[in-house]
């Protein structure tokens, strides 16, 4: 059984121009989205200030949008960002 | 799967082409929906001179597909088509179509009304706006998580 996972993290609009485009991260097996946001915030500094739990943040579980209590898996693809405008 | 019926595109789009296109040779239709949404020059008092848009790719198509499965589980319609712009768009440009067919006006109506709503805040686009005093990203609205909430649907966005 495989105990980590490497899932692939995009970013768009305001927080694409201040986190860069997409990166890859290595996770415990089973970790959520919220604990994928933590590890993110856990880094401090743009991470730290961005993703922090006080601002209007929504993600997206290969290309669904989630909820932080979904389980990610390997391969998958997570994005943040804020909320949409569209229309 | 995708349906074909959401296009997201660069350049404008025609709307009696689009709506033509949509009918077909469809005899059954007896109501055509259509809404149109433009650039506003004036935004929260500030005059906007360019407006970008930027998108998520695969996920829009796949998030106007779901939303448009559900306005068919909803409404008694027979076509649709969404067609949203990206890139940089002026005061007065086209941004957005969604178009319904349907033997009713009843249906029609409602359905294009509710995929707008629902387009609002559930489709993975941002506004940025160039101003006299710099570019900005447009905040969300609450008041469209309201008018999705009309629906039966509790999805927030901005709140």
């Amino acid at each position: 059984m495989a105990s980590s996972m490497r899932v692939r993290v995009r970013y768009f609009a305001s927080l694409r121009e201040a986190l860069g485009e997409a990166e890859s991260l290595e996770l415990a097996a089973g970790s959520t989205v919220g604990a994928l946001r933590d590890a993110l915030i856990g880094r401090g500094g743009e991470h730290g200030r961005l993703l922090a739990r006080n601002r209007a943040v929504r993600c997206a579980l290969d290309q669904v949008m989630a909820d932080e209590g979904d389980v990610l898996h390997d391969g998958a693809e997570v994005a943040f960002f804020p909320p949409v405008t569209g229309g | 799967m995708p349906s074909g019926a959401v296009t997201i595109q660069q350049g404008d789009f025609d709307l009696s082409g689009e709506i033509a296109a949509l009918r077909g040779d469809d005899v059954q239709v007896g109501a055509v929906a259509s809404f149109v949404g433009t650039v506003r020059e004036r935004s929260d008092g500030s005059r906007v001179s360019a407006m970008e848009l930027e998108h998520y790719p695969g996920m829009t198509e796949k998030a106007i597909d779901a939303m448009i499965d559900e306005a068919r589980r909803r409404f008694d319609i027979r076509r649709v088509r969404v067609v949203h712009r990206v890139g940089v768009l002026r005061p007065g440009d086209q941004i957005v179509l969604v178009a319904v067919t349907s033997g009713h006006r009843h249906d029609a109506f409602q359905a294009c009304e509710f995929l707008m709503d629902y387009l609002k805040t559930q489709a993975p686009f941002w506004k940025k706006e160039t101003t006299p005093d710099g570019e900005r990203w447009v905040d969300a609205r609450v008041d469209d998580d309201a008018a999705l909430a009309r629906w039966g649907v509790q999805m927030g966005n901005a709140g």
